[in-house]
């Protein structure tokens, strides 16, 4: 009792802040004597780090696309500055309002903060319109923060992604800021543009929704998609930015590749499906490298906390978000970006996949021994 | 006759201070400490006083539920000290050691049948070192065993080499193994290192199965080699012996004397010359070894040891001693830095795969706060059982006896999940939360 008087209510935020410069001289004083290096600290800033090539790249989209849509003769670094400067208010919002509850709620519960949000607070203006104000963004990460992960008790605890949430819960409330044609080219900081009114450049997800293969190799070509010059979220667009990011997760072991590589061939397989039958002119891979679907199953849908976690577990569950996030894109009349609600909906089935998958275990092991 | 296992799964902790092939002291101690803290289950009930003469073999402690289990003096002397703790915890008998060296005759032949073998065992005190599974307790003298199961190695970080320890002593650890054999019906399974196999004299042992056994830590370990080998089931009860042990036994049987004297491993990067000490369980620490300050000195492996005091005595089970620096320095931005030469780990995130050979000098620093579950895979890597290490773990965490059974509690003992409170980067006590759900499990099903 005498310890604890002697620490000062916010030694919460006062470990935090402690923690984040020096490790802590804690020894062990059971179990095994010597521990690894790894703390959680290591793991969640891999994935921030394997984040920047498509934040950067996203940086420059931004300016790229505005300068394009309104045909302003920008060079690479205007683009890339407007860019900069148009993510930096999403970035410090998103952190500033998720690190504050996240410390509240640290302190209420007595615990350390948890390093959680570090990737969170990167991912959700990555995956939002660049152009969506501060205060809903504001509002989101609260209510994502507040109600997806700290009432199940914080980090490792949650059921789903809370980025992802975050994004769904401004589609549902603020439609008309979060999607149609015009809300994915950034216009409202450039001094120039002011009463000119927003022009519209739909996604190719969109055109090929409407006007399928034919209207999409229009106006994008295959490698523009590759590479990323399109209109979408900040940081879905490019390939190979999110490819670089995939080879790092998967190299350091941080995130599953059977996930990803689940995934991928689900998308592949409805992609496949849905063209031979008719249901779509683009071909199977188109499904990949358009919208967020990518950058859902690398960065989102391998979060070890909501994801399966076995290792057959994974396949499965990676090749359901894959798949059915192509079945939301193609028999749908409506809504043209089904990777969001994939994801989600298998967050709340991953439990029920692990436990099918740790049942049959159990039985065939108890079969094998009966045998023997 | 023998059977391969190869072992994929696993972890070697690349840690310095591995003890040379070499006796560099020979200990007789003045004072020998009988302690019952060293065989979990053990009810202690005082048989001597202070004054008492013993001699080697003589019984000293016995246990109150099974008055047969008795805890013997290793040497002969006097009775000096009666060593208490809180509530009068009985804590260690005190022998001062005399000059004699006189040691109880238990009159034993070779040829013995099962039920004096066993008798000799419970009076000579080496029933003591039958642990039996599930549960890792002080095998049970009534139940006869489905088998019995010895590993003649160990991968566990720089662990004595029993080539080195016992190679001098192969006649005793094959009587031993014969004796053995009598106490079940199963046969008594002896596993073989594949890497050493031609070069041990272990691959030789007779009237045994031969398991041949590669891989990396914790392949060693006797329990992983029994779920691969003979999963136990609930109802079933193996029993297991460490080889030195063994070769305890087969001295006794042959002799009719009880002869504790053991090669220990003295290792660590903090130990001063890293090499064996030949000495009797129960021999104060600091007669085996100077510590300086701030040194941590750990009765066994760095994994599963336990903490010895500078006062301390070297335990019943106990070859080796690791000697660690406590890790209370800070280190400044340590998970920040790309590079962090002097710490190992076994994750990517950091560049240790760069120096496959290198060896460590680790301490006891915990590298990281406290979390919930968030990174699993891990745990998988480094167990190659057929279970669920992270369900076991919670079922264990939310005492759910039905989950526990299913998920291999009777399988598991804390040392074959040791690597996990390694590799995880949320640093919570693998090994601590296997340890409460077995001592439920002993709770509930007795």
């Amino acid at each position: 009792m005498a310890d604890q008087k002697k620490t000062p209510w916010w030694h919460s935020t006062v470990d935090a802040f402690d923690t984040f410069l020096r490790v802590p001289g804690t020894v062990t004083a059971k179990g095994a004597h010597v521990r690894d290096g790894i703390d959680l600290k290591r793991v969640m800033i891999m994935v921030v780090v394997a984040l920047v090539p498509c934040a950067l790249f996203g940086m420059y989209n931004v300016g790229l696309q505005t300068s394009l849509t309104y045909g302003l003769e920008w060079g690479f670094w205007q683009m890339f500055l407007y860019g900069l400067v148009r993510m930096l208010p999403l970035f410090v919002v998103s952190y500033l309002v998720g690190l504050a509850i996240e410390f509240a709620s640290a302190q209420i519960r007595g615990e350390e903060v948890n390093e959680g949000y570090l990737v969170t607070g990167f991912l959700i203006p990555l995956i939002v319109p660049v152009d969506v104000p501060l205060w809903m963004l504001a509002l989101a990460v609260a209510f994502s923060v507040l109600f997806v992960k700290e009432v199940f008790g914080g980090t490792g605890m949650n059921i789903w992604n809370p980025a992802l949430v975050a994004r769904a819960f401004l589609f549902f409330s603020y439609p008309s800021s979060m999607s149609g044609s015009s809300v994915w080219v950034s216009k409202t900081w450039v001094p120039t543009l002011k009463g000119v009114d927003a022009v519209s450049a739909a996604t190719p997800l969109a055109i090929a929704h409407d006007g399928g293969m034919d209207a999409l190799s229009a106006q994008y070509s295959f490698m523009d998609m590759f590479y990323g010059f399109i209109p979408g979220s900040t940081g879905e667009t490019s390939v190979v930015a999110i490819l670089l990011g995939a080879i790092l997760l998967v190299w350091t072991g941080v995130a599953s590749w059977k996930i990803m590589v689940g995934s991928i061939a689900g998308g592949l397989l409805v992609g496949w499906l849905g063209q031979i039958g008719g249901a779509t002119t683009l071909p199977c891979y188109y499904q990949i490298v358009m919208g967020g679907f990518l950058f859902g199953s690398v960065f989102m849908a391998t979060d070890p906390v909501t994801a399966a976690q076995t290792e057959t577990g994974k396949w499965i569950y990676g090749v359901l978000v894959g798949a059915l996030a192509v079945v939301v894109r193609l028999w749908n009349p409506g809504y043209m970006e089904g990777m969001m609600l994939a994801i989600l909906l298998m967050n709340t089935f991953a439990p029920l996949i692990d436990h099918c998958v740790v049942t049959a275990s159990i039985n065939r092991r108890a079969k094998k021994i009966a045998k023997a | 006759m023998s059977n391969t296992l190869d072992l994929k799964k696993g972890l070697d902790i690349p840690l310095k201070g591995a003890a040379a092939c070499e006796v560099t002291a020979k200990v007789l101690p003045e004072t020998v400490a009988v302690k019952p803290t060293d065989f979990p289950g053990l009810l202690p009930r005082l048989l001597v006083k202070e004054g008492d003469r013993v001699l080697a073999g003589s019984p000293v402690i016995s246990d109150k539920t099974n008055p047969a289990l008795l805890v013997t003096s290793p040497v002969s002397g006097t009775v000096a000290e009666i060593v208490r703790g809180e509530k009068r915890k009985l804590l260690a008998v005190l022998v001062k050691t005399d000059a004699a060296g006189e040691g109880v005759d238990f009159g034993i032949t070779k040829n013995a049948d099962t039920d004096t073998i066993k008798d000799v065992l419970l009076r000579s005190g080496l029933w003591l070192s039958l642990v039996q599974r599930p549960y890792g307790v002080i095998a049970d003298p009534a139940v006869k065993p489905k088998s019995i199961f010895v590993s003649t190695f160990s991968t566990a970080p720089l662990a004595p080499d029993t080539d080195f320890t016992l190679g001098d002593r192969f006649a005793d650890f094959q009587a031993g193994i014969d004796a053995l054999g009598r106490l079940t019906d199963g046969g008594v399974h002896v596993a073989v290192s594949k890497a050493v196999y031609s070069k041990t004299p272990f691959h030789k042992t007779e009237n045994a199965i031969l398991h041949v056994v590669s891989g990396k830590h914790p392949a060693g370990n006797v329990g992983v080699q029994i779920s691969h080998i003979s999963p136990i089931q609930k109802g079933e009860t193996v029993w297991t012996v460490s080889p030195m042990l063994v070769a305890a036994i087969g001295r006794l049987v042959s002799t009719g004397k009880l002869d504790l004297t053991r090669k220990v491993a003295v290792t660590g990067p903090k130990a001063p010359h890293p090499s064996y000490v030949e000495t009797i369980p129960g021999a104060p620490v600091k007669d085996l070894v100077q510590a300086e300050e701030g040194v941590r000195i750990i009765g066994g492996d760095v994994l599963c040891g336990e903490t010895l005091g500078p006062d301390a005595y070297l335990g019943f089970f106990h070859d080796q001693l690791t000697l660690l620096k406590e890790g209370t320095e800070r280190e400044w931005f340590g998970w920040a830095k790309p590079f962090r030469p002097k710490v190992h780990s076994s994750s990517w995130c950091y560049f240790s795969w760069l120096t496959p050979g290198k060896k460590y000098e680790m301490d006891t620093n915990l590298h990281g706060g406290p979390r919930a579950f968030v990174e699993t895979q891990c745990f998988e890597d480094v167990t190659p059982m057929d279970i669920f290490p992270i369900y076991l773990i919670k079922a264990c965490l939310a005492g759910d006896i039905e989950k526990m059974e299913k998920f291999g509690i009777y399988e598991v003992l804390p040392e074959d999940l040791a690597l996990c409170d390694y590799v995880d980067p949320s640093k919570n006590e693998i090994q601590a939360i296997i340890r409460k759900g077995i001592d439920l499990m002993i709770k509930e099903m007795a």
